[in-house]
């Protein structure tokens, strides 16, 4: 497992002044919500310069040969281009071989997670032996510096995690639910087919709580979003671990989705897991790259520890869509796990 | 209870009054859903509690009277 995350770092204290809060609620806020500092791409770089960044970095390592690649599937809210698929693109400029399976996910927060659940089937397959996921989203673009709901959590990033069939015995239990009536909750509501780009929906508006932001913007209703994972994702879990036969203390690590300090801390208390077993580090120190969040925090957490050893992790994601996915399965023995700059 | 909470409201919106009664925090827009998470992590350290995720929506901040409610149902005293 591989993460790309962005030379530029951008900080919260730099930034305060662009919010409609006062000094001393932005200072409690950043401590109570994990605001310090976030990984933002430089202008120009997108999704998909990461992910090919991350492959070049394998195979130039030893680490991934060409050859071996049978799909490659690319979880992402920010592709290249409306057509073709970004991995089609990818798949191009490696010079990989003719029979692959190229295929673009639009999925954000589960991203990693139903890219997952994808890759083990795509393993199902006699021909397939190897399956490169790569979970990128460069969403800064997309986000209003002005909108104090999401500026200040965004993060984008890249990770590549390359899953092969085994003759070892190793379960992956898992589970994804979706409810589309919530789809508005998360969403940039044009530059798509329903409402394209035009004058109109670049001008900047402002709200009640002084967000400015335009329709071309990524727009976030915060108390939905914190009420439908304090009512999913819990249950979401226990379902997980009695599907598997699992007691939750038996678990190693928790890595879910990291959208920000406070509401990570809340499901931990629900679910009845330590903190020092679900990390809420990665918006402090990266920011929230959507689907690579859960992949941030295995290689900055774990790293070498999956390199040496092995570990019973649950992942989990929740957002975008709405949808909420959770699996759990036993890492370890990796090739490499680390966290690279771009 | 309802004086501890009515000094942390205070320390949290000191331009506001939050001893008078009849007023609803949220609707009045004295309370924003910032506010909202630095109240939960104040009365979370005063009372030594976790609030439930589930216990935080907006009808539940709208008096002091509905938080001392909302502090003693998750075990605050």
């Amino acid at each position: 497992m591989l993460t790309v995350v962005p030379r530029k770092i951008v900080s919260f204290e730099d930034e305060m002044a662009n919010f409609s809060f006062s000094p001393a609620k932005s200072k409690k806020l950043a401590l109570i919500m994990g605001y310090k500092k976030h990984r933002i791409a430089a202008e120009g770089q997108t999704a998909s310069d990461f992910c090919l960044f991350g492959l070049n970095y394998l195979i130039d390592n030893g680490l991934l040969k060409k050859e071996d690649v049978d799909a490659l599937v690319m979880v992402t809210q920010s592709p290249d281009y409306q057509m073709p698929p970004t991995s089609n693109v990818l798949h191009g400029k490696l010079g990989l071989k003719h029979d692959v399976i190229c295929m673009d996910i639009n999925q954000g927060c589960a991203g990693f997670e139903v890219g997952l659940i994808q890759s083990c089937m795509l393993l199902e397959q006699p021909a397939v032996k190897k399956v490169v996921l790569l979970n990128a989203d460069v969403l800064s673009p997309k986000v209003s510096r002005n909108d104090r709901n999401s500026w200040p959590l965004i993060g984008d990033a890249a990770a590549i995690t390359i899953i092969e069939k085994s003759e070892e015995e190793n379960p992956v239990y898992a589970n994804v639910k979706v409810d589309g009536t919530g789809a508005d909750v998360l969403i940039i509501p044009a530059g798509g087919a329903r409402r394209p780009h035009s004058e109109e929906t670049a001008e900047i508006v402002e709200d009640e709580a002084g967000n400015k932001r335009s329709l071309d913007n990524l727009v976030m209703k915060g108390d939905e979003v914190f009420n439908f994972v304090q009512r999913e994702v819990p249950p979401m879990i226990k379902h997980l671990m009695e599907v598997s036969g699992t007691d939750k203390d038996a678990v190693d690590w928790y890595m879910f989705h990291q959208p920000n300090k406070f509401m990570l801390n809340k499901v931990a208390d629900a679910i009845g897991v330590p903190y020092e077993k679900m990390p809420a580090n990665i918006v402090e120190n990266f920011g929230n790259a959507s689907g690579v969040t859960v992949p941030t925090a295995i290689c900055f957490n774990l790293g070498a520890k999956l390199e040496t050893g092995s570990c019973k992790i649950c992942v989990a994601g929740f957002g975008v869509g709405l949808t909420w996915s959770s699996a759990l399965l036993n890492i370890g023995g990796l090739d490499f796990c680390r966290l690279i700059e771009f | 209870m309802k004086e501890k909470i009515i000094r942390i409201l205070a320390e949290l919106r000191p331009e506001f009054d939050f001893a008078k009664e009849d007023v609803n925090f949220i609707e009045e827009g004295m309370l924003d859903s910032f506010d909202v998470v630095s109240l939960v992590d104040s009365l979370d350290r005063e009372f030594g509690i976790s609030i439930n995720g589930i216990d935080i929506v907006p009808e539940n901040f709208a008096t002091v009277e509905s938080i001392a409610k909302l502090v003693t149902r998750n075990g605050g005293k």
